[in-house]
């Protein structure tokens, strides 16, 4: 199981500023280790931001996303107190699921 | 007396070389000013974060065969206190016997409170990816981000601390080692680099605060978080020092050293860097 996403949602004007951290390796399969064997590759695939239900941003990942990613998007409209999720899937098919208030 | 081509050619060449400097200047000026850019682009989306919310929950949880947590853990301002206590710190504790940074005192706090054989406490002490992630990394990254924002005050009031102070003030000037360096050889000027870093002047008021309140940091080049004992650890190996013990005096009297110094200045990380 990954370990928790941070996620700050704050309420500017008619719009909601979402701020995601992700901890993740994205490890690219590029690299290799100390015997020389190939480090397989394993990133976060999709992800999807959703707000009352509503899908409002989804994206496809690859492995030149950096490790720990960041991930910064605004969408009209949010109240505060409301919740936005955001759920990532990784190519070994692990998934995170966290949501934050709109502040 | 000079006839008039010349002093003409003189002046040429006079000329010239103040424009050579003048640009080698700009080129240097904008590298800093790009890498400054940089890391404020980052400082947002700190990934220094993620581990400072790790630190917090191992923080609160029971550990060792004691199932004792950390809020049992004194660093300096009573048990449990974290708020502030890193700016105070490294400090003499008098149930340890000895002048801890912190990382020492957490140790401290795993064997003797918590039970951790020495041996299990000083497992992963850096990390390396998913697969050996450090506990007292994520510990340090909470308990620092606690102190953001206070100023900077190690008190050189006991005794034991200053003679850490004085030690630590000795060894940044020793030179040693194969290639006959001390830490001022890097640190102890304005504008010196390595590659593109530019490296802090430690023995300047302004550049020690800079760089103590902006360690530890999340580096992005090894998408790890790492605390000050790891800093001093890598210099050492930079300097072909021999290898500096974790929690040893040593280390704890550098850090003693460097936090004094950066006294009055509003603690600033964890932070990020290349």
């Amino acid at each position: 199981m990954a370990d928790p996403m941070k996620i700050r949602a704050n309420l500017v004007g008619d719009s909601t500023e979402v701020k995601v951290l992700m901890n993740h390796e994205m490890e690219t399969g590029q690299r290799k280790d100390a015997q020389g064997k190939t480090i397989p590759a394993w990133f976060i695939q999709n992800v999807t931001a959703t707000y009352n239900g509503k899908t409002v941003l989804s994206a496809q990942w690859g492995p030149a996303v950096s490790k720990n990613p960041f991930l910064a998007f605004k969408f009209k409209g949010g109240a505060k107190g409301d919740k936005v999720q955001i759920v990532w899937t990784d190519n070994r098919g692990d998934k995170r699921t966290d949501e934050a208030t709109i502040a | 007396m000079l006839d008039k081509r010349a002093r003409a050619l003189a002046v040429t060449g006079a000329a010239l070389l103040a424009a050579a400097a003048v640009s080698l200047a700009l080129a240097q000026g904008s590298t800093v000013d790009e890498i400054a850019k940089y890391r404020a682009a980052l400082q947002d989306g700190n990934p220094a974060e993620l581990w400072e919310a790790r630190g917090e929950d191992l923080w609160k949880q029971p550990r060792g065969p004691g199932k004792v947590s950390f809020e049992r853990c004194d660093l300096g301002l009573g048990a449990g206190v974290v708020k502030g206590a890193y700016a105070q710190m490294p400090r003499y504790f008098a149930d340890a016997g000895r002048v801890m940074d912190l990382e020492s005192r957490l140790l401290w706090c795993m064997t003797a409170q918590q039970g951790t054989s020495d041996a299990d406490a000083r497992k992963g002490l850096f990390g390396n990816g998913n697969e050996r992630k450090s506990d007292m990394e994520a510990l340090v990254a909470y308990v620092t981000s606690e102190s953001r924002g206070t100023k900077m005050n190690v008190a050189l009031d006991d005794p034991h601390v200053r003679e850490m102070y004085a030690l630590g003030e000795k060894m940044f000037y020793f030179r040693g080692g194969t290639h006959d360096f001390s830490c001022a050889t890097c640190h102890g000027e304005d504008a010196k680099r390595i590659r593109l870093q530019d490296l802090p002047n430690l023995t300047t008021k302004e550049g020690a605060q800079k760089a103590y309140t902006t360690w530890p940091a999340y580096r992005v080049s090894q998408g790890e978080l790492r605390t000050m004992e790891w800093r001093l650890y890598d210099c050492f190996r930079q300097q072909r020092f021999p290898e500096l013990a974790y929690d040893s005096d040593a280390a704890i009297a550098l850090t003693t050293f460097l936090a004094r110094n950066a006294n009055g200045a509003a603690y600033a990380g964890p932070a990020i860097k290349r």
